[in-house]
């Protein structure tokens, strides 16, 4: 064999070893990569029961109440949902609707006390009024697949 | 290939690269005034963001070219390694510090976003982490190229870093499929529609093609100074430098 095709071919075979082992601990640890649970995950006992972790979800619309910087809402993944209290200044994109990611613990089976909440961002980007027209037109598809 | 024989020569490159320098630096001027122009001045702000998201003119491009760099730095350090090409060696690492800057910029600017729109400057997800990661294995490359003198063997020793790391390239751009991340996925991706607002679509791709041309600027630049040093005995460089003088 030359030297050079060795050479290539210990690059490649390397390159498959450390791959495969990498491949082997991300499996082993996906549990732990996880940044938040989900609330269906919470009521399936799939979280941590004490301690803490984080909760991401959507807020829920008309759920948000503020009594100063106290502010108390609904975080669902809509088939679960979990009351999450919070003390602080929330984000800017903190708003019903929006995808959140709270971190603090559970007290009670559906109460959820928050140290921190952070706004998740989607990967939408768009000027005001398209979003206001599409808003309007999908309004629009469901009242016409209503009737 | 007999090209690529004929150019890989140091002093042909040197020639080379000093033609082409001047072009990419101007087509860099020309993308970035008008990127920015447009990016700053003519897109519209976004609906939920308002004027917040404009930092992504620079966050993106420099997150894309972050891990661009990181594939052709491990490419030229793989070819050096495997076929003894000297060009090879002295364009990764050159590379390796415009990479680290880029991913640098990625972050610094990912962070000053994060803290109005997240609530937070950092977080430990897995898309953070693993560009946080992209930055430590480029300073360790580089770290390895200083400390070894001769420059045969560096380029060796630091070539088996830079390919091992190619693992993580995968990792950072899948991080936001395979876990939950507070890092939003792609807005843009090779098989599916743009979820970007064409007005705010056009300024983001001039400005990814200002920041390659500007690596590709730096890398001529850079490549021209290190062949320099390293052909500092060669007789072409001497008439060269009496030729200046």
């Amino acid at each position: 064999m030359r030297k050079q095709n060795k050479r290539l071919a210990f690059v490649i075979i390397g390159l498959a070893g450390v791959s495969v082992a990498v491949w082997l601990v991300l499996t082993a640890f996906r549990h732990n990569l996880v940044f938040f649970y989900s609330p269906t995950q919470v009521f399936e006992g799939k979280a941590p029961s004490h301690g803490v972790f984080r909760l991401g979800g959507i807020v829920e619309k008309g759920s948000i109440k503020k009594d100063g910087l106290h502010t108390t809402f609904t975080l669902t993944d809509l088939r679960h949902s979990m009351v999450v209290h919070y003390t602080g200044i929330l984000p800017d994109l903190f708003r019903q609707g929006q995808g959140v990611v709270v971190q603090g613990r559970r007290v009670g089976t559906t109460t959820f006390l928050a140290s921190q909440v952070l706004a998740k961002h989607g990967a939408n980007y768009m000027p005001p009024d398209v979003a206001a027209e599409l808003k309007r037109s999908m309004a629009a598809k469901a009242k016409a697949a209503l009737s | 290939m007999k090209l690529i024989h004929k150019y890989s020569a140091p002093k042909r490159f040197y020639e080379l690269a000093g033609m082409l320098a001047p072009w990419f630096a101007t087509l860099t001027a020309l993308l970035f005034i008008s990127g920015l122009y447009l990016g700053l001045y003519w897109a519209p702000p976004d609906y939920q963001q308002g004027n917040a998201y404009r930092i992504m003119f620079v966050h993106v491009p420099n997150a894309w070219m972050s891990m661009m760099a990181y594939v052709a730095m491990a490419l030229f350090a793989a070819a050096g390694y495997i076929w003894n090409i000297r060009l090879a060696d002295i364009l990764a690492k050159v590379t390796a510090p415009l990479g680290a800057s880029f991913t640098l910029t990625a972050l610094v600017t990912g962070s000053l976003w994060g803290k109005p729109m997240w609530g937070t400057y950092w977080v430990w997800d897995a898309r953070l982490t693993s560009e946080l990661v992209l930055l430590f294995l480029y300073v360790g490359y580089m770290a390895l190229q200083a400390s070894i003198d001769d420059a045969r063997r560096a380029a060796h020793a630091s070539a088996i870093i830079a390919i091992v790391g190619l693992v993580n390239i995968p990792i950072i751009h899948y991080s936001v499929y395979w876990w939950h991340t507070l890092h939003q996925p792609a807005s843009l991706t090779l098989t599916s529609q743009p979820k970007i607002y064409i007005t705010m679509l056009i300024p983001l791709i001039i400005m990814s093609i200002g920041f390659m041309f500007f690596y590709l600027t730096m890398l001529c630049v850079r490549s021209r100074s290190e062949i320099l040093w390293r052909e500092r005995r060669a007789d072409w460089v001497r008439k060269l430098v009496e030729s200046r003088s």
